[in-house]
C-alpha cells in the first residue's frame, strides 16, 4: 500500500513552546488513521500544517509520494485535502445546497439544480442521508456535520480529516458517523481522526499516531493493542478509567429548585415547572440531550436568566432574584458551558482570569487597592494545582492557551474555591482521559467534603460514572430522578428522548 | 523575572507599532508635498520648527497637547471599559461653560478658587458623560448615538447661555475674557514660557496621566472596568455589575473630557466662542488610539500631536504647504494605527527570521 499522506520530521514552535517536535505522520490510501494525544499535544497544530493554516518551521510534507507546499487552505483543497472543524463553518439561514456549493458556485448564473443533483447522488453513496433543500438552522448537530462531510466530497476531496468530530453529537449520532467513516474508507477514502476518545479510535480506526507533548510516541495497530495502553501512552502514565467513590454522605438540601419556569431566548417556557433538589455530600447528574432546557435550567440557577415563577434557594437562602455576586459569596461555584464567552477574558492574563470572582475583597485587595503579588501567587498555585499548561506562564493570556488548558483553567479557579454548590456542565468537555480522570477526582473529592454538586453532561459515561442521582431531563421537565445501580445506560438513554421507564410518552 | 520580561516584550511591540505607524504617517505626508510641488525637507522642518523653535512654542505647544491629552484620556478609558466616547466635544463644552461661570462670577482666595474652578469643569463633563452611561445601562442606547447627541445639546446650550449670561464687551459672538487671575495662567508661567499660552492645566493633564494609569492597573475598580470591556459575557458571569461599570465608565471618561473643557476655555484661551464644536474632541480619538489606550501612550501621542497643531500655521506662512497637511499626517497615522495588527505581524516575521538566521549561523 502507498503513503497518501507523509508529514516527515515536522517541527513547529510558538512563543514559549514547542508544538511540533520532529513528528512524523504516515497515512496510508485507504485506511482510517488516528491522532491520539492529550489537549495541548501538539495534534491541532499537526493538522492546521497539513491543511494550510501554519507553514511548518522544519520539515517535509508529501501527497502520495510528491514533496507538495501547501501556503493556504485552498492549496491543501486543491490537493484533495478536506477537514471537518470542530466548529462548523456553515451560513444558518442558507439551504444545504447553497452552503456546499458556497465558493464553487462555478459561472454566473447558480445550478442549484444539478448541484443539489450530485448532493443527492454522493449523499446516498456514503450513506449520508442528506435533504440538499433544507435550511442549515433547522436540521440537527448530527445532520449538519454531515453537509461538512458533504462539502469535502463535493469538492472531490481523497483525504478527509475529521478534528475531535463527536464532541457534539449523541450516541446514537455517533454511531451513525462511525458508519460514514466505514463507508468513505470502502469507496477509496483516506480518513485522518483527530481525537482523544479511546472507544472511537477502537472501533473504526484501523493504525493511531500517538502525540505526548509535541512529541512522536508510537504508531500502534489498533486492533492489536489494547485500550488501557494506548491511554497510557497518551498520558505517559497507567489510566484508571473507573472512577473510585466512596457511598455518598448525604447531608441537608444545599440547593432547593422549586416549580422553576425559565423562558429562552424565544420567549417561550424552555424550563416548566421544575423541581429539583441538591443535598450536601452527593453529585446529582443532569442527564439529556442538548437542547432540553439544561442550559436554561443552570443559568437560572446561577443568575445569568431571569426567573418567570418559581424560586430557588442556596443553603436555606433565597436567591431567586439575588445578584451573582451575592450567590457567589453564599458558597457557588460554577464550570460554565461556553468557556470562551463566559468562562474567561481570553485577552487577559491567567492570573486576572483566576481572580476574576473573588477580586475586590482581602486577600486580593484592600480598600479598592488590588494586591498583586497576591493575585499571581494564587493563580500560581491553581495553575500548579490543575496543570494549567502555557507559554508562560500566570502571564499568558487566556486566549493562548489550547482548549483543554483554558477548561482546566476555570474547573481549576472555581474548585480551588471551595463552594458548598457546585454547578459543573460539561466539565470534561474536550478533555483528554487524564485531564478527566483528575476532574472527575477533584468532583467525586468536592462530594466528599460536604459539598453538593450539580453535573450536567451529555456524556452518559460521565453522569453514570460521577453521579450518586440521576436526573433525566426532557422538554425542560425531569422525566424522573433514579439510582445509578438500579438503571442502565439504555434506559436512561430511551427516557431522555421522552419515554419515561414504564415506556409511556411524555407528550 | 518572567513578570519583568513579559512587561518589556508587551512594552516595545505596541510602541514599535505607534511608532511605525508615525513614521508611515510623516512618509505619506512626505509624498503629499512632494506632490503638489513643494519640498518635504522644508515642509517638515517648518512644521517641526513651529513646534519647538524657541521657548514660547514649546509652551505653546506644551498647552495645546494639554487639551488632546485630556481628551485622550477620556477616549481611552472609555475604550478600556468596551465604550466608544465620541462626545468628548460636548464634555469639553459644558466642562468649559462651567469653568468659565466659575471665573467670572465666583471670587475666591487663589487656592481656593483653583479649587472650585476644577471641581466645576470636572463635574460639568461627568454630568455630560453620565448621561449616555446611564441611558446605556438602562435602555440598552448605543452610546455613540447618545453622546453624538449630547454633543448639539452642549453646542446648542452654549450657543444661546453665553450670549444671554457672559457676553463680552464687544462681541456677540463670544464670552468675556476671564481676568489672568481668575483663569489657569500663571504669571510665573507665562514668564517661564516667554509669553506663551502655557498654563497650570498642563500639570492637571500630568496628574490625570498618573491617576488613570493607577486605576486601570492598580484598582478593583480598574479590574472590573477592563473585564467589563474585555468580555462582558464573562464579567457578567464573575458577579461584576456591568451596568453599573459602564456608567462609572462614561462618568470619569466625561470628568477627563471636562477637565479638557476646563484647560482650553480657561488657561488657553480664556473666552468661549459660540457657535463652534472643539475639534479636539475629535482629535482625542487618535491620541487615544495611537497611544494604544495607554495613559503613557497617550502622554507621548498627545505631544507629537501637539507638536503637529501648534506648528502647522508656522509652516503654512513659511512656505506653500497648506496646513490641511497636518492634518492629512495625523488622518494617515490614525490609519496605520488602525492596521497596527499587520505591523505586529511584520515585525514579528522579520524578527524570527533573523533569530533563524542567527541560529543557522551558529
Amino acid at each position: 500500500m502507498n503513503h497518501v499522506i507523509e508529514m516527515l520530521n515536522i517541527r513547529k514552535e510558538f512563543p514559549g513552546i514547542v508544538a511540533n517536535d520532529n513528528i512524523t505522520l504516515q497515512v496510508l490510501e485507504g485506511e482510517i488513521h488516528a491522532i491520539l494525544g492529550e489537549n495541548g499535544a501538539g495534534k491541532s497544530t499537526l493538522m492546521s500544517i497539513l491543511f494550510g493554516l501554519y507553514q511548518a518551521d522544519e520539515g517535509t510534507i508529501k501527497v502520495r509520494g510528491k514533496e507538495v507546499q501547501i501556503r493556504d487552505p485552498n492549496d491543501a483543497n486543491d490537493l484533495g485535502i478536506g477537514m471537518v472543524h470542530q466548529h462548523f463553518q456553515l451560513v444558518h439561514n442558507f439551504t444545504v445546497t447553497e452552503n456546499i456549493i458556497l465558493g464553487k458556485e462555478g459561472g454566473f448564473i447558480l445550478n442549484r439544480k444539478a448541484a443539489s443533483k450530485r448532493i443527492v447522488e454522493l449523499s446516498a453513496r456514503y450513506g449520508l442521508n442528506i435533504d440538499p433543500d433544507m435550511v442549515i438552522e433547522d436540521i440537527t448537530v448530527g445532520m449538519q456535520q454531515r453537509v461538512e462531510i458533504l462539502k469535502m466530497l463535493y469538492r472531490d476531496a481523497e483525504i478527509l480529516i475529521f478534528d475531535e468530530p463527536t464532541a457534539v453529537l449523541t450516541p446514537q449520532e455517533i454511531d451513525e458517523l462511525m458508519q460514514i467513516m466505514r463507508n468513505l474508507v470502502k469507496e477509496g477514502k483516506s480518513v485522518i481522526l483527530i481525537t482523544h476518545k479511546l472507544a472511537e479510535i477502537k472501533a473504526v480506526a484501523d493504525r493511531c499516531t500517538i502525540i505526548r507533548r509535541g512529541k512522536l510516541i508510537d504508531v500502534v495497530d489498533v486492533a492489536k493493542t489494547p485500550v488501557a495502553q494506548m491511554a497510557a501512552m497518551m498520558v505517559g502514565r497507567p489510566v484508571s478509567f473507573k472512577v473510585e467513590k466512596k457511598p455518598a454522605q448525604v447531608g441537608r438540601v444545599i440547593l432547593d429548585i422549586h416549580d422553576l419556569t425559565v423562558l429562552g431566548n424565544k420567549k417561550v417556557p424552555a424550563v416548566k415547572d421544575l423541581s429539583l433538589f441538591v443535598r450536601s455530600g452527593e453529585i446529582v447528574g443532569i442527564a439529556g440531550v442538548d437542547g432540553n432546557g439544561q442550559s436554561e435550567l443552570i443559568e437560572a440557577i446561577t443568575g445569568l436568566r431571569p426567573i418567570e415563577s418559581g424560586a430557588v434557594s442556596l443553603d436555606g437562602n433565597d436567591i431567586t432574584n439575588a445578584p451573582i455576586r451575592t450567590r457567589n459569596e453564599i458558597g457557588m461555584g460554577h464550570i460554565p458551558e461556553d468557556r470562551q464567552r463566559r468562562g474567561l477574558v481570553l485577552t487577559s492574563a491567567v492570573y486576572n482570569n483566576v481572580a476574576i470572582k473573588e477580586y475586590y475583597h482581602p486577600p486580593f485587595s484592600k480598600r479598592g487597592l488590588l494586591n498583586i503579588e497576591y493575585l499571581q501567587e494564587y493563580a500560581q498555585t491553581v495553575v500548579d494545582q490543575f496543570d494549567v499548561r502555557s507559554g508562560e506562564g500566570i502571564f499568558s493570556n487566556a486566549g493562548k492557551l489550547s482548549g483543554g488548558n483554558q477548561q482546566k483553567l476555570i474547573v481549576g479557579r472555581e474548585m480551588v474555591a471551595n463552594p458548598q454548590l457546585l454547578i459543573a456542565v460539561q466539565p470534561t468537555r474536550g478533555l483528554d482521559v487524564g485531564a478527566i480522570e483528575y476532574i472527575h477526582s477533584q468532583l467525586v473529592a468536592h462530594r466528599d467534603k460536604g459539598h453538593a454538586v450539580l453535573l450536567v453532561s451529555f456524556e452518559l459515561d460521565e453522569i453514570f460514572n460521577l453521579s450518586d442521582r440521576i436526573a433525566v431531563m426532557h422538554s425542560g421537565k425531569i422525566m424522573d430522578v433514579v439510582l445509578p445501580n438500579e438503571t442502565n445506560e439504555a434506559t436512561v438513554g430511551l427516557m431522555m428522548t421522552g419515554i419515561d421507564a414504564k415506556g409511556a410518552g411524555n407528550e | 523575572m518572567s513578570k519583568i520580561r513579559r512587561k518589556e516584550s508587551l512594552g516595545s511591540n505596541t510602541f514599535l507599532m505607534a511608532v511605525s505607524a508615525v513614521i508611515l504617517g510623516l512618509v505619506a505626508g512626505a509624498i503629499l508635498m512632494a506632490m503638489i510641488g513643494s519640498n518635504p525637507f522644508s515642509g517638515f522642518s517648518y512644521l517641526f520648527r513651529g513646534g519647538l523653535m524657541n521657548i514660547e512654542r514649546i509652551g505653546n505647544t506644551m498647552a495645546t497637547a494639554t487639551t488632546l491629552m485630556l481628551v485622550g484620556l477620556s477616549v481611552a478609558f472609555a475604550f478600556k471599559t468596551g465604550l466608544f466616547n465620541i462626545g468628548a466635544s460636548g464634555q469639553m463644552l459644558v466642562g468649559g461653560l462651567c469653568a468659565t461661570i466659575v471665573a467670572h462670577k465666583v471670587f475666591l482666595p487663589r487656592p481656593l478658587f483653583l479649587v472650585v474652578l476644577i471641581g466645576s469643569g470636572l463635574l460639568g463633563g461627568a454630568i455630560w458623560g453620565v448621561i449616555p452611561g446611564i441611558l446605556k445601562a438602562r435602555f440598552n442606547v448605543h452610546e455613540v448615538v447618545a453622546t453624538i447627541m449630547m454633543n448639539w445639546i452642549a453646542y446648542w446650550s452654549v450657543y444661546y447661555f453665553v450670549p444671554a449670561y457672559l457676553k463680552g464687551p464687544s462681541l456677540e459672538t463670544e464670552s468675556a475674557s476671564i481676568a489672568i487671575t481668575q483663569s489657569l495662567r500663571a504669571p510665573w508661567l507665562t514668564k517661564l514660557f516667554h509669553g506663551s499660552y502655557m498654563n497650570l492645566g498642563f500639570f492637571i493633564a500630568i496628574v490625570c496621566v498618573i491617576l488613570v494609569k493607577f486605576i486601570l492597573d492598580k484598582t478593583t475598580l480598574g479590574f472590573g472596568l477592563k473585564a467589563v470591556g474585555f468580555n462582558r459575557h464573562c464579567a457578567e458571569y464573575a458577579g461584576i455589575r456591568v451596568n453599573r461599570n459602564v456608567v462609572i465608565s462614561m462618568m470619569i471618561a466625561g470628568a477627563l473630557a471636562g477637565l479638557a473643557g476646563l484647560t482650553f476655555y480657561t488657561g488657553y484661551s480664556r473666552n468661549m466662542q459660540i457657535g463652534v464644536l472643539p475639534s479636539q474632541g475629535f482629535d482625542g480619538i487618535a491620541v487615544a488610539l495611537l497611544g494604544a489606550s495607554n495613559p503613557i501612550g497617550v502622554f507621548f501621542s498627545s505631544l507629537f500631536f501637539g507638536i503637529l497643531q501648534s506648528g502647522k500655521g508656522f509652516m503654512n506662512a513659511m512656505t506653500s504647504v497648506p496646513p490641511e497637511i497636518a492634518d492629512t499626517i495625523i488622518a494617515t497615522i490614525i490609519y496605520f494605527t488602525a492596521t497596527s495588527v499587520l505591523f505586529g505581524r511584520i515585525w514579528e516575521s522579520i524578527f524570527k527570521r533573523r533569530r533563524k538566521s542567527a541560529k543557522e549561523e551558529q
